[in-house]
């Protein structure tokens, strides 16, 4: 029996919420299959608790691939790991997120195996009779919605969006079989070293794993007005994204970039401030659940996409919203 | 040091028009332009060449019309140019493709290192720079923003991450992939266009490269489209006007009610 498998993502140890909203497409995947879902986690000393709480999120089975050289992402390692397992257990298919390192590990590891493999895919499901999955994602910008198969190629292989899913709730009485797989000297690759990382606290931002994205365009007329968005995203719990005009004028930082030379993000709620909605950015925001648009001008594309959009002076209408988040919040300031 | 740069022909997106009638994408008429993020790789690799010495090659896959996406690299500053055409590779997906392109950059030989640019602005995939690291089998690190040093055997990068940047040393040869952050592209400039015009392109094909003919285009991809489809562009939401502070508080109000009325507050 060939199961379902998702590439759990940790960072120091800890499991990244991809790895839930994963195994969310996975149980449908492989309930429809009637097959297993198992979901394969590396790293170092991930906890029990941490394998557990993949079982309860769905999975059927954990392979579990603990060493200290797997502590880190290494494209290299990670790809021989999942060859030996994808070779010894024949998977039918493989999802990963579409992160940094999904989007690295997937085409190095679909070339190894010989596999097909489909990037950032928006919706998946089965193909009636074939049991051949059929995997959607948005191309030439967001303009069309390409469904594609791979007929031929095991295991079938494809990136998911990060937020484009919701994860499963908790299910404290899931039962489950952790397999440890001892590591072996042909899984790691030495040949690149991680020297450290480095986060630029002030001004760093994780935009695609973000549940409400408020950004800032060409109409917040100069960078220090990004104080304004800042403090309105702080209230709401989000992040704050910016369009290429903004980042280009040095506003603020490239993390922030949303679009097609930026992140694309899924968000359950987008707010453009000043963001025309130039056909780039557009593509970068088309799977957000809700698009709320603010600018003055009544023919700007972000209205025409947005399920609210309001005509009007973002420094008149923002500080306005600001007042009643901070009513919500409770903190009269 | 021997550099080479992967690039690809796109549509410019900035003129991508959807017809009304039928829901598809207007090619017609469409003008094409070096992938945008791969402006960043030729920028990389140019800065590197002015500070080690060496060579740079641009590469491309695609119909003889990419030719004009080669001579702009040139115009740039590129040394060489090979365009990698033939009506096998057409509709090749990003594994068949990887595979066409290693093979035309194991034909070119002795490089040091290659840089791609993240992804292409229409397939918006970014696997066939690693995919092609893989099948070369050489050490990749992707979304590079920053090359900290570079010596004779070893690169030292910053790549763009979620959480911030991971540092990573990598031995050479290696392919990196590079973000918009690492570089402003330069622009060609007059003697560079004078000699691309002048320039004979070879072209690598079927005919001259060592390939397995069951890995080439659309029949040796492993993935096939089976459906396009066009969203709806516009998701008939509201637009209120707000001029004065009356109907500033009566919109937001309309906007607080919304988001409520979604789960958001």
């Amino acid at each position: 029996m060939s199961f379902v498998w998702t590439i759990a993502e940790q960072h120091n140890g800890k499991l990244r919420d991809v790895s839930f909203e994963l195994l969310a497409r996975g149980r449908k995947l492989a309930d429809k299959l009637d097959t297993k879902l198992a979901s394969v986690l590396i790293g170092d000393k991930v906890s029990e608790q941490s394998m557990q709480q993949l079982i309860q999120r769905g999975a059927d089975e954990v392979y579990s691939i603990q060493d200290p050289r797997l502590e880190n992402f290494i494209c290299e390692s990670y790809a021989k790991v999942l060859t030996t397992l994808i070779k010894t257990y024949k998977p039918s298919i493989v999802l990963a997120a579409a992160t940094s390192s999904g989007r690295t590990l997937m085409p190095y590891l679909a070339i190894k195996v010989n596999a097909g493999l489909t990037a950032d895919c928006t919706e998946l499901d089965i193909e009636e009779g074939t049991g051949n999955l059929l995997q959607t994602r948005p191309a030439i910008g967001g303009n069309i919605m390409a469904t594609i198969k791979t007929p031929d190629h095991r295991p079938q292989m494809a990136t998911v969006r990060p937020k484009s899913s919701r994860p499963l709730a908790e299910d404290k009485t899931r039962a489950g079989k952790i397999i440890a797989v001892p590591v072996t000297a042909d899984m790691l690759d030495g040949r690149v070293k991680v020297l450290g990382y480095r986060k630029d606290v002030t001004d760093f931002v994780n935009v695609e794993e973000a549940d409400i994205v408020i950004a800032g365009g060409k109409g917040l007329k100069k960078g220090d007005n990004f104080i304004i968005i800042r403090k309105l995203a702080d209230s709401f719990k989000g992040v704050v994204g910016a369009s290429r005009e903004a980042v280009d004028r040095g506003w603020i930082g490239y993390p922030h970039q949303i679009g097609l030379s930026g992140k694309t993000i899924s968000p359950k709620l987008y707010i453009g401030v000043g963001i025309s909605g130039s056909i780039q950015h557009l593509a970068g925001i088309k799977t957000s659940e809700i698009i709320v648009s603010i600018n003055s001008d009544p023919d700007a594309s972000l209205h025409k996409v947005a399920d609210f959009g309001i005509v009007g002076d973002a420094f008149q209408i923002l500080p306005e919203i600001q007042r009643r988040m901070d009513k919500r919040n409770g903190g009269a300031k | 040091m021997k550099i080479i740069v992967p690039i690809k022909q796109v549509p410019e997106t900035s003129n991508v028009k959807m017809d009304p009638e039928t829901g598809t994408v207007i090619r017609a008429g469409v003008e094409t332009v070096v992938n945008p993020l791969d402006l960043y790789a030729l920028e990389t690799a140019l800065v590197l060449k002015e500070r080690f010495g060496g060579t740079v090659t641009v590469l491309s896959m695609g119909p003889p019309q990419a030719v004009k996406a080669l001579k702009e690299a040139v115009a740039m500053g590129c040394d060489e140019a090979v365009l990698v055409s033939d009506r096998k590779f057409g509709g090749s997906d990003t594994w068949a493709t990887s595979y066409t392109l290693a093979q035309s950059i194991k034909k070119i030989g002795g490089y040091d290192l290659i840089i791609a640019g993240e992804r292409a602005t229409d397939g918006d995939t970014s696997q066939v720079g690693p995919g092609i690291a893989s099948w070369l089998d050489l050490p990749v690190a992707t979304y590079v923003a920053k090359i900290e040093s570079a010596e004779d055997k070893a690169i030292v990068v910053e790549r763009l991450v979620e959480d911030g940047y991971q540092i990573l040393s990598l031995p050479l040869p290696c392919l990196l992939t590079v973000v918009k952050e690492i570089a402003a592209p330069r622009l060609p400039t007059l003697d560079g266009k004078i000699r691309a015009r002048q320039m004979q392109i070879p072209v690598f094909s079927t005919e001259n490269m060592e390939l397995d003919a069951a890995a080439l285009g659309l029949k040796g991809s492993p993935t096939k489209v089976v459906k396009i489809d066009t969203p709806k562009v516009t998701r008939g939401g509201t637009v209120v006007k707000a001029g004065d502070d009356e109907s500033i508080v009566t919109a937001v109000n309309e906007l607080m009610t919304f988001l409520e009325a979604k789960g958001i507050l």
